[in-house]
């Protein structure tokens, strides 16, 4: 059946248009200003906040330059902090948490699973700062929450945020956004028809066998979704420098508390920017990996 | 190939019973179909077999084995479901071989089995497609493949043939039976359509609220129904059942409100065994033990036409008796002529008798 169009196009496109506004207003021109000013050394104050003078690819040379790349406090350690941050609490922590909570509540009604449910919606959708508040409160070095229960159990009792402040920063991104990954693995195991395990089940298939053939199978498209979103939500968060402020000594400084010390604390724009454009190239490369992947994907099915 | 039983096996969701006391035990080779209307517990039934469902009472045997409290993984069992629930991911070759690549039969000896499966079914040009790109008829001939290619001991099947259209039906029903009676597997199918029963069944087990009403082969179910239930559910259309009475006083006959019928005497002999005069029944007789009339019968059947439906080559005649409808089937391929007020009369030998309970008076 050949579809049409339900309105004309002039009228459709005067229904786009309030919409297109604020897109055009909030996105396309912040972009191509962000653009510009990348390759400008414009500042808060002083001369070039004025007269700022095209510098060509100097902020992003500055931003990949070999000899420092890799020190504390530069481009290059943020990426590598990012990356673990991305790898352990996005694709190991939350994915696959988030699934392995799915399977193990799928087909279990009980107060257990309502619990679990309510407490991992309520942690995810509470605001970020009062979330941070209660986790600051909670990993405290003496006489925080979680150090008073070691302590009363004779563990070791690390000053969480200074010690270890990755592993707790990684750790409470786990904690906020499972939930998602969860009701979306929720939902697509929700869908497989139940007759699909039944029939595993009869034909004598292992939980281990159904797991592998029938269920990872018919929900890959759910997991590539939720992967996108995920990588770019945790690639993107602010939410860290609420919990360490990218410290202690740039430990937890991933790419985004990066570019706002850049920008809005040192106030060096045209750096800021250019840090932007870099994040912005590697969130498209994410996005088109994983597209490519459900595009091989849909093709085959 | 080995025989089920159950004894007073009971399965209740909270406080609803939804099979509750069954008892059957069903022979090596033998295909049952358990019949009855939605919500009687057939499909129950069949998934506490296949180990779907934990019973909740008595116990389940499988051959010699008790298996009420045995995984469905562990019970040996092929099972077709009424969406045949293929895999999509999987292809036709691939669903048909996953119990035996569950079962780590090697890959050589797969490829074979499931060629000679394919094979049987008809289905072996297929192996390389999915379930998407086949039809309705071929892919519930997969899913049979795949319920067949281990060969279990016991052979299930959920209302198989509900989702495939009229003509396939049919084909598909005389396949199944064919495929049965080749294989020789014991089988029970689940169906609310007594056509599909009748056609298949060694033995019928008529279901209703959770328990089993009638166990018999497909002809002792449709000549002595057990119940008015029964009577009802078995034949198409159903029974005709008029309300009526025992009357013994003179001539010995049933009365209704607008019937009388004389008794036969062998009747008269089972009535006055188990009935006193003045009871409460209900006479039965089929649309097809009845034929029209040009004139009045006595101890026959008159009223205005209800309603008339030809379907080639017979038609449905629907006649007002007093409050009652009753259908006559004639088998003839011409409309008949009908006047106003028509009459039917029957074989007196084709007359069923229940109590007021709906229990079935052994008259023959």
């Amino acid at each position: 059946m050949q579809r049409r169009p339900i309105l004309s196009l002039p009228t459709g496109a005067l229904f786009m248009l309030p919409a297109g506004i604020f897109i055009v207003a909030f996105i396309l021109l912040p972009f191509f200003w962000i653009a510009a000013v990348s390759f400008t050394n414009r500042t808060l104050t002083g001369r070039t906040a004025v007269n700022p003078e095209f510098v060509g690819l100097d902020n992003y040379l500055r931003l990949f330059d070999a000899s420092r790349f890799l020190n504390s406090g530069e481009f290059g350690a943020s990426l590598l902090i990012t990356g673990q941050f991305v790898f352990f609490s996005a694709i190991i922590g939350q994915a696959f948490l988030g699934l392995a909570l799915a399977w193990f509540f799928f087909n279990r009604k009980g107060w257990i699973q309502n619990t679990v449910t309510t407490i991992a919606i309520i942690a995810w959708i509470m605001p970020d700062v009062v979330v941070a508040f209660a986790w600051f409160a909670f990993l405290n070095g003496d006489g925080g929450t979680l150090n008073q229960i070691l302590g009363f159990f004779g563990l070791p009792t690390p000053d969480w945020l200074l010690d270890l402040p990755l592993v707790s920063v990684i750790i409470f991104n786990i904690w906020r956004g499972t939930a998602f990954s969860m009701l979306l693995f929720s939902s697509a195991l929700g869908a497989i028809p139940p007759s699909y395990l039944e029939t595993a089940n009869v034909v004598g298939a292992s939980t281990w066998q159904r797991l592998r053939d029938i269920i990872l199978p018919m929900i890959r498209s759910h997991i590539v979704t939720a992967l996108i979103l995920i990588t770019l939500w945790t690639f993107n968060t602010f939410t860290p420098f609420l919990l360490t402020g990218g410290g202690p000594s740039y430990q937890t400084e991933v790419v985004s508390i990066y570019t706002y010390r850049t920008a809005f604390q040192f106030f060096r724009f045209g750096s800021g920017a250019a840090v932007g454009m870099v994040m912005m190239i590697i969130n498209l490369g994410f996005a088109l990996v994983y597209l490519s992947l459900l595009r091989t994907q849909r093709r085959s099915a | 190939m080995a025989s089920v039983t159950f004894h007073d096996v009971e399965k209740a969701f909270g406080t609803v019973k939804a099979v509750d006391g069954v008892n059957f035990t069903i022979t090596e080779g033998e295909f049952v179909c358990l019949l009855g209307p939605s919500g009687c517990g057939k499909t129950t039934t069949l998934r506490l077999i296949a180990g779907l469902e934990k019973a909740t009472g008595g116990n389940i045997q499988i051959g010699d084995l008790d298996v009420t409290h045995l995984a469905a993984k562990d019970r040996d069992i092929g099972m077709v479901f009424q969406d045949y629930a293929l895999y999509p991911h999987m292809t036709i070759g691939e669903n048909i071989g996953y119990p035996l690549k569950v079962r780590n039969v090697p890959t050589d000896a797969r490829a074979t089995r499931i060629g000679e499966v394919a094979k049987n079914l008809q289905i072996d040009k297929l192996l390389e497609r999915r379930p998407g790109e086949i039809s309705g008829g071929q892919q519930q001939r997969t899913s049979v493949a795949r319920a067949v290619v281990h060969e279990p001991q016991v052979f299930l099947f959920d209302e198989p043939l509900s989702n495939l259209d009229a003509k396939l039906r049919l084909e598909a029903r005389s396949f199944l039976k064919h495929l049965q009676r080749e294989v020789g597997v014991t089988a029970v199918y689940v169906t609310h359509d007594q056509a599909e029963a009748m056609a298949l069944a060694d033995r019928i087990a008529v279901m209703n609220e959770g328990r089993i009403v009638q166990m018999a082969p497909p002809l002792e179910v449709y000549h002595r129904p057990g119940t008015t239930f029964v009577a009802n559910f078995l034949g198409s259309p159903p029974m005709n059942l008029l309300p009526g009475k025992v009357a013994l006083d003179g001539e010995p006959r049933f009365v209704g409100e607008a019937f009388t019928i004389p008794m036969q005497s062998h009747v008269e002999t089972a009535v006055r065994q188990h009935l006193s005069d003045g009871a409460q029944v209900t006479v039965g007789i089929r649309p097809e033990h009845l034929d029209l009339s040009q004139d009045p019968v006595s101890g026959g059947f008159q009223g205005p036409l209800y309603a008339l439906e030809t379907l080639g080559p017979e038609s449905l005649v629907t006649l007002k008796v007093g409050d009652e409808l009753l259908t006559v089937r004639i088998f003839s391929d011409d409309a008949p002529q009908l006047a106003d007020t028509v009459h039917a009369a029957f074989d007196p030998e084709k007359l069923h008798v229940f109590r007021e309970n709906g229990e079935r008076i052994p008259v023959e």
